[in-house]
């Protein structure tokens, strides 16, 4: 294992945009909304920033290709902009180019930011296509829900969960973050939802209803990041500094090989494994505080706790049930509403998540502030559960 | 000898109700009501005249292999491309393309056969074996005659000089243009003149003499017809035809009209089929195809036909069936209904022809890899070797899937995908040699798609480029067992 980046890199300020069906805007205004707020948040000209990871993941229906949207929409000082794509991880890959910058000393002050306006296509649902020429003549003909229904289907069949007791922890799911997203006046979804309602929702794609996923939103997120010293130096209080950035992709041993049984996030395991070493988590357990995970649907948030070590493989649905990921249960997960609620603006998504920690950390939480949350978890599944890019944050009060 | 040495058919699953069409039309054509009655058999939405071929050939070939196949004729009148050639979809459907002749037959009900007798003649001057396909998907007018009596199938037949089931004994034809139908470059249906015409200065003047002459060569008495073989939509005409040469009635065979109808040009052979799957050693089949003259073939069944290997045939794909009453699917699925498909269906599905070359045996043949290191099967085929513990570079030699059967691993029904037959099913399966792939599934129902369901291959049509007038992209896709 590497040295790793544990304390190397500080949040100096974050900002987020309102996040929905943003008919008002483009992608151009959303960027800008979640940047004011986190030049402002950081307290540094925008001059001083160094280099900037710009993130989006469907970037064909609303900016384009390139670093040049984000430096031309904010008129930066032409300094170094990457573009980054790397499906729903887009916005934590934009995090983490900017801090490993940081954390080289190839720049004192690095930008991050994550964008997606995908509410100009005149249809619901996540813009569609069928991928690369020759995946388009032999890939199924599916969609996100399909795909992570069956995600679904597996893990009952794993288990021997019966399919009324999932579709309730599943429920519960999505009942919790909607609970969780009437507190957050800058959530898409802010009205919390009976279970009844969740149960008998029409059919997406069979077992996954309407309620087990998440909607299409538009937003931004931005993060500037340096390092604890420059913070300190800049008279920063209740630093919140990274503890570990990992990621890992697919390599076609699930999609392609008879080994996987299709119950689990294979690079979700391995992803969170190496984030608790390079972060010195022993037992993440008892010792992670909050998570925001890639509730993408109700089903990914269930099978994501146990791949991410938290519960038992197999009874996720058990502790699901038992309220342990609830607002006032031992470890609350989405207090921010999730993706469900809060939204999925794709390529801020990641950013979106690590505001709210950053939030809950410096006590700036408002209605759904936890009590003394020192160790936060950040998750974003990009793909389909047979072939996916898996990205993992940790990040705490810097002590 | 020269003959036929393997059989096969293909039917589509769906049967639709032809009092389900009437009673939809009878405002219109009160007058049909007496050909309201049984089934026609009705493609689905991704089956044309290319992949019920494709099914029909696998299923002759159960018995013989592909790689032996030296001519390969395909004969339609409904053939999806053209200009591009049908056959050599059909021959890269079943990985052949080294020498291998490839034709498309077409233009007249009589081109199955007229296939045939090419088939054959080439086996019999040393050409080694012949595949011959037939398949028909003819569109109908809403509220016609033909759309009642026409169905949807295919017929294939391997012609050989040895181990033959039904040896050639003698064949005669007349080619004459005479026009009973035609369907025009600009359209899309069939225009038919009137039926008594067509009786009289047609078949009982064009077909006797020709059936008389093949007699007379092949020196045998009308008598000495064991299995009658004449496709007409006028169900006496074929009794009235064997009558005037001195063919028993008994020996007439059914027109398969009840639940299945008249498959166009492949029907010749469908009945051939049906008839060689009970025909007993000695029998004499007489098959008849009229369109601008007439073909006439003369076989005799051999002893070989009762060793023939077992396959699906006709009778085990008419076996297979569900009913549909949903006239409007039927419209929808043949593209007749101007239906709200939303913005889903827009996508673009421009097919980089270049990819499709290089990729051909990956998509039309669904040939996989078998890694020479570690023994792994897997799909696709790909540089390095996708056994997590092996990883091995340029390892894998080409290896079939088609015919293997698969479990489904997971799946599911989805509503939100654009599909002409929502919800879309689709899934991973496994395949117990090795190898897995995330597959559309077709021809499933509710009740048959489950977790560890037996699924087999078949090749089917997943997109339709209509931009560019209609260039079908073809898969393979799973289907329940």
């Amino acid at each position: 294992m590497a040295r790793g980046i544990k304390d190397k890199v500080a949040i100096l300020g974050m900002g987020c945009s309102k996040f929905g069906e943003r008919w008002d805007s483009g992608a151009e205004e959303l960027m800008l909304e979640a940047y004011k707020e986190c030049i402002a948040d950081a307290g540094i000209d925008a001059k001083q920033i160094n280099a900037a990871w710009f993130s989006t993941a469907i970037d064909e229906v609303h900016v384009g290709k390139s670093g040049i949207p984000l430096s031309t929409t904010l008129r930066l000082p032409n300094i170094p902009v990457t573009h980054v794509e790397n499906m729903c991880a887009s916005g934590t890959e934009a995090f983490r180019g900017a801090c490993y910058a940081v954390a080289s000393g190839a720049a004192d002050f690095a930008l991050a930011l994550g964008v997606e306006k995908l509410k100009d296509t005149g249809y619901g649902g996540l813009p569609g296509g069928r991928g690369a020429p020759l995946q388009q003549l032999w890939n199924a003909n599916g969609t996100a829900p399909g795909n992570f229904a069956q995600l679904a289907t597996a893990y009952m069949t794993a288990h021997g969960v019966s399919a009324d007791d999932l579709k309730k922890a599943i429920g519960h799911v999505s009942w919790k973050s909607h609970q969780n997203g009437a507190k957050n006046p800058k959530a898409h979804l802010q009205k919390a939802v009976d279970m009844e309602t969740i149960l008998k929702a029409p059919m997406i794609a069979s077992p996954l209803g309407l309620f087990d996923c998440c909607g299409v939103s538009d937003g931004a997120a931005a993060a500037i990041v340096t390092t604890p010293e420059i913070a300190k130096s800049l008279g920063k209080s209740n630093i919140v500094s990274v503890k570990a950035l990992q990621l890992s992709v697919s390599n076609g041993s699930e999609s392609g090989h008879n080994s996987w049984d299709g119950s689990y996030f294979h690079t979700t395991r391995i992803a969170s494994k190496k984030a608790y070493e390079e972060a010195g988590i022993k037992n993440p357990r008892n010792e992670v505080s909050m998570f925001e995970v890639h509730d993408c649907f109700s089903v990914t948030e269930l099978v994501t706790m146990e791949d991410l070590h938290i519960s038992e493989t197999g009874k996720g649905w058990k502790d699901v049930l038992d309220g342990f990921y609830d607002a006032d249960g031992k470890i609350p997960c989405q207090i921010d509403g999730g993706l469900k609620c809060f939204g999925h603006p794709i390529g801020a998504s990641g950013l979106r998540m690590l505001y709210e920690m950053y939030l809950q950390f410096q006590g700036r939480a408002g209605a759904r502030q936890l009590k003394d949350p020192r160790i936060g978890m950040t998750h974003n599944l990009g793909g389909a559960p047979r072939e996916n890019v898996s990205s993992v944050a940790i990040v705490g009060r810097f002590e | 000898m020269v003959g036929i040495v393997a059989y096969g058919a293909y039917v589509p699953r769906l049967r639709l109700s032809r009092q389900a069409v009437y009673d939809a039309n009878k405002w219109f054509a009160a007058g049909l009501r007496g050909l309201a009655k049984g089934e026609r058999s009705m493609a689905n939405w991704d089956e044309d005249s290319i992949t019920m071929a494709v099914e029909a050939s696998r299923d002759c070939l159960t018995s013989h292999k592909a790689e032996d196949v030296r001519n390969l004729y395909f004969a339609s009148t409904t053939h999806p491309f053209k200009d591009r050639q049908n056959a050599g979809v059909i021959g890269t459907a079943l990985n052949i393309e080294q020498n291998l002749l490839a034709s498309d037959v077409g233009g007249s009900q009589k081109a199955g056969t007229s296939a045939l007798i090419a088939g054959l003649n080439a086996s019999k001057n040393g050409g080694g074996p012949a595949l011959v396909a037939a398949a028909d998907k003819r569109l109908t007018r809403v509220a016609s005659a033909n759309e009642l009596n026409y169905g949807d199938g295919a017929a294939a037949l391997l012609c050989g000089t040895e181990n033959v089931i039904a040896k050639l004994v003698g064949h005669h034809s007349v080619s004459m243009d005479f026009v009973d139908h035609f369907r025009g470059d600009e359209s899309d249906f069939d225009y038919n003149w009137e039926e008594r015409w067509i009786r009289d200065e047609g078949y009982s003047k064009i077909v006797p003499p020709a059936i008389k002459a093949a007699l007379a060569a092949c020196k045998l008495k009308g008598a000495d017809i064991s299995h009658f073989i004449m496709p007409s939509l006028m169900p006496a005409v074929p009794k009235q035809m064997a009558k005037m040469c001195g063919v028993g009635e008994g020996a007439v065979r059914d027109l398969l009209g009840a639940n299945l109808g008249d498959t166009g040009c492949a029907h010749a052979l469908v009945m051939l089929v049906d008839a060689l799957e009970t025909a007993k050693e000695g029998d004499k089949i007489m098959v008849v195809a009229f369109g601008q003259g007439v073909d006439v073939l003369v076989l005799e069944v051999t002893a070989e036909n009762a060793r023939l290997p077992k396959r699906k045939g006709l009778s085990g794909w008419m076996k297979r069936r569900k009913e549909e009453t949903n006239y409007m699917k039927f419209l929808a699925f043949n593209e007749m209904l101007p239906i709200d498909k939303g913005m889903r269906a827009e996508f673009d599905k421009k097919t980089a022809l270049s990819i499709l070359w290089r990729k051909r045996d990956m998509i039309y043949g669904l040939v996989g890899g078998k890694c020479r290191v570690c023994g792994t099967v897997q799909f696709p085929r790909t540089p390095v070797c996708v056994n997590p513990n092996c990883h091995a570079i340029d390892s894998q030699d080409p290896y079939n899937m088609a015919g293997l059967e698969a479990n489904v691993m997971s799946f599911t029904a989805d509503s939100l995908t654009y599909s002409p037959d929502p919800p879309a099913y689709y899934g991973m399966i496994t395949f117990p040699e090795g190898g897995r792939f995330m597959a559309d599934f077709t021809d499933s129902d509710k009740e048959q798609v489950k977790v560890g369901a037996k699924m087999r291959m078949t090749f089917r049509i997943r997109d339709n480029d209509q931009i560019r007038g209609g260039f079908k992209r073809y898969f393979w896709k799973a289907a329940p067992v």
